[in-house]
């Protein structure tokens, strides 16, 4: 998959990644620290430049030198002295920053012979990590533009529509609606003024695909909303940008002002007499403004609170007129979709699901990362063979897609093909793209309180089912997870989940319970241990655990006692230490400072240890044992 | 009902910034929400003084500007402490051990997540998601990424930060 052109003599390039990912991992230093180191040496065919996010968060920060196409990764700024006299001054690439294979510990120097690449298939992501986001030629280079020019010149809006609803794009938001249909809707409503609206309000946590996109290659977003406003005849567009994502709403502003500065928006694009303007809008913190009726009254600058369909958008949105909304995702796809043709793109994927998807895989996994895919795949290549598997040795629990409104799946579903309908079936959803691994460590009714915790909160309030219901589900975790389950709490949980799902108007609602009712199909053992046995089996839940000091382990070092934050140890030299239970918080503090080579610290759900009550004298041991 | 703060704000100063703001704006509601993230970027919170100005420029009423201003979490009606701390609550932070951190956090500010130390040195806020998943668990201090924390971490951070300020 690198293509990379032989540069003249010995230019080069290297390229660091400039996605949130890796300027988190201080990218921006490691740029100027190469700049400058660059400088000091006098190297006057090498450039320093960025790109948006590769991806491969976990290997972050990374960089690439082209023409070379080696890939480096955990890059720090210890390393650029030597990145810069050895492999760009003398040639030498730098082996120990190449991305090794966990399993064989090969040093893989290219992208192309890295697993998490090679079973990718990238048509969203296509130049993320590849192009520098903040220069519309880099784009352009890339084919950027093109499918533009041939709508504007050589097609209709039905023809456009046409090709669109062949591929079987589906609408990458969550929901997964014809994108073709939607917009013969909004192109067949009549009106004086019509919108075409981009949602990049990514607010489910855990996912940050949209993010990326609009960091790494804001350009291609333009291009297809541009295509889509054609389609449908509007003349104004919006793109509704999450205020949490700063550099996304700075690189998408640079690139609207490029794409005017180069014709292809404004007034008579490119000759066509079609117009078309575009306004960021930024959002302010409300996870139900990614619904479509929410989002559209937030532009409105109005509460973002859902309001019944119909009318749907196509025929009353924004302003009362006909307006289309799509998700940042959608809106990559249609540029290549029109520049490679309807059937190119209908023969990835599945039947019914074509193309690709892309997740944003974290948690438990070895690489956590950003990764597109064909429609199809299974969800145990993405975990074992993309994502690396779960690190540690530990075993898997289960996998959560969609975010809140998504749920959680078992180990029997991860021969199941990834798509609409197949997650749809599982109880779970495609959803945004988040997709979140958990293990053997992770409390599945705590995974479902925490998700009721987080859509309890952004009901906007306006359906009384939702508003009500989703404190309600929420007060009975709570009491689950802190041991005070009753036996009836699963079949209330389970009754409770159908009322807001059917009284609910939008799809935050709608879809609150699932985490909920999927965790209760697939792990109802881990609800019964909580209430019958006041057991957490992942020992998570804290006010099930115990922690104690082991008599025969406990080397009397103190370290624990000087540590415990509540004074719950009781010990002195030379004797065991005790952790008083009435005072102890389940803080795991002990257990983190005991000295590794003691680890006398344990942590035990539903069942009580005897151990002494009052420290007692450490026993002499065998010398063998070097202590402290 | 969330009470707006009990300020000493000069009218004039108010007025003054505002002004400056609202140069840039037509009148029109759809700029509220615009309008509120600018007043908030220069008061640092959104002064009772202020909602009022702005709903006289836009022509709504005072409750209107209220509604939306407690609606969206970004806006804050209390002033912000110096340094401002997000705990990330995003599932894969979640899963990996973030509520140990915020609670680490909590009790070394002795303040819980969405309030302000008396003395305006800290803000302690939970954020849904940063996007940096593979360092989780994160916060931020001021905007700065801190990654794969740990309760023990927490002091260091912290520490780190008091010494240098």
């Amino acid at each position: 998959m690198t293509e990379r052109k032989p540069a003249k003599g010995n230019q080069r390039t290297i390229f660091i990644c400039q996605g949130t990912g890796c300027v988190s991992g201080k990218s921006l230093v490691i740029t100027g620290a190469l700049e400058k180191n660059i400088a000091e040496l006098k190297l006057k065919d090498v450039k320093v430049d960025f790109t948006g996010c590769h991806g491969f968060c976990e290997q972050g920060p990374v960089a690439i030198v082209d023409p070379d196409g080696i890939f480096y990764t955990h890059v720090t700024i210890d390393d650029v002295p030597e990145i810069v006299a050895s492999h760009l001054r003398d040639n030498k690439p730098v082996e120990r920053l190449f991305y090794k294979d966990p399993v064989t510990g090969n040093a893989i120097p290219y992208y192309k012979d890295i697993k998490f690449y090679s079973m990718q298939q990238r048509i969203i992501l296509r130049n993320c990590g590849r192009i520098n986001p903040e220069r519309i030629e880099d784009y352009m280079a890339k084919g950027g533009f093109e499918s533009l020019k041939k709508v504007l010149k050589t097609m209709t809006p039905e023809q456009v529509i046409d090709i669109i609803k062949k591929s079987g794009l589906r609408g990458r938001g969550g929901a997964g609606f014809s994108t073709g249909q939607k917009w013969e809707f909004c192109h067949n409503s009549r009106a004086d003024q019509k919108y075409m609206i981009c949602n990049a309000d990514e607010g489910d946590p855990g996912a940050f695909m949209d993010r990326s996109t609009m960091e790494g290659d804001p350009c291609t977003v333009i291009e297809g909303m541009t295509i889509a406003a054609f389609a449908i005849g509007a003349s104004e567009g919006y793109i509704y940008i999450r205020a949490e994502y700063p550099l996304a709403v700075k690189r998408v502003r640079l690139a609207l002002k490029q794409a005017e500065g180069k014709g292809f928006l404004g007034d008579d694009i490119l000759g066509s007499h079609f117009n078309f303007h575009v306004h960021v809008k930024e959002g302010a913190g409300a996870f139900v403004c990614g619904e479509e009726t929410a989002l559209m009254a937030s532009i409105e600058g109005k509460r973002g609170m859902p309001r019944s369909r119909p009318p749907y958008p196509a025929v009353s949105g924004l302003w009362g007129k006909p307006s289309n909304i799509n998700n940042v995702k959608t809106m990559a796809t249609v540029p290549v979709i029109i520049q490679r043709g309807a059937e190119w793109y209908a023969s990835t994927g599945t039947e019914k699901s074509k193309g690709t998807c892309v997740f944003a895989l974290t948690g438990k996994i070895a690489n956590s990362g950003l990764i597109e895919v064909p429609m199809g795949i299974k969800l145990r290549e993405i975990i074992y063979e993309i994502g690396g598997g779960i690190p540690g040795g530990k075993k898997f629990k289960a996998v959560q897609t969609g975010g809140p409104s998504g749920g959680c799946l078992p180990e029997a579903y991860l021969d199941q093909p990834v798509d609409y309908e197949s997650l749809t079936a599982g109880g779970s959803m495609m959803g945004s793209g988040g997709m979140v691994v958990m293990d053997e460590d992770t409390c599945m009714v705590d995974v479902a309180r925490y998700f009721l915790s987080f859509t309890q909160a952004e009901s906007c309030g306006k359906c009384v089912p939702c508003r009500v219901g989703t404190k309600q589900m929420l007060d009975v975790l709570e009491r689950i997870c802190a041991g005070e389950g009753r036996p009836e709490d699963t079949a209330f949980l389970q009754k409770l989940s159908e009322q807001i799902k059917a009284g609910s108007l939008c799809a935050l609602g709608q879809t609150a319970p699932n985490p909920v009712l999927t965790t209760l199909r697939y792990f109802m053992d881990e609800y019964k241990a909580h209430i019958e046995e006041k057991r957490c089996p992942a020992m998570v839940c804290a006010a099930l655990v115990r922690y104690y000091i082991l008599p025969d382990k406990c080397m009397a070092c103190g370290i624990c006692a000087r540590a415990c934050p509540v004074e719950a140890i009781k010990g002195e030299k030379r004797m065991v230490h005790v952790i008083d239970q009435d005072k102890c918080i389940k803080c795991g503090t002990c257990q983190e400072v005991c000295p590794e080579k003691f680890g006398a610290v344990t942590k035990v759900s539903g069942e009580e240890l005897d151990v002494p009550n009052e420290p007692t004298p450490v026993k002499e041991r065998p010398k063998a044992e070097k202590s402290a | 009902m969330i009470p707006l703060a009990t300020d000493n704000l000069v009218e004039a100063d108010v007025r003054e910034k505002l002004d400056k703001i609202f140069a840039g704006y037509k009148g029109r509601q759809e700029e509220l929400i615009p309008i509120l993230q600018e007043a908030q970027g220069a008061f640092r919170y959104l002064p009772a003084a202020a909602l009022r100005e702005i709903a006289r420029f836009l022509q709504i009423t005072e409750n209107t500007v209220y509604g939306v201003a407690t609606f969206y979490a970004q806006f804050k009606l209390t002033p912000l402490g110096r340094t401002v701390i997000r705990v990330c609550r995003g599932t894969a932070c979640h899963v990996r051990g973030s509520s140990k951190v915020l609670a680490e956090i909590e009790k070394q500010l002795g303040i819980k997540a969405g309030e302000t130390t008396p003395d305006l040195e800290y803000t302690l806020e939970t954020v849904a998601c940063i996007g940096a998943c593979a360092l989780a668990p994160t916060m931020t201090i001021d905007g700065e990424t801190y990654g794969k924390m740990t309760a023990k971490k927490v002091a260091e951070v912290l520490g780190d930060r008091t010494k240098a300020g």
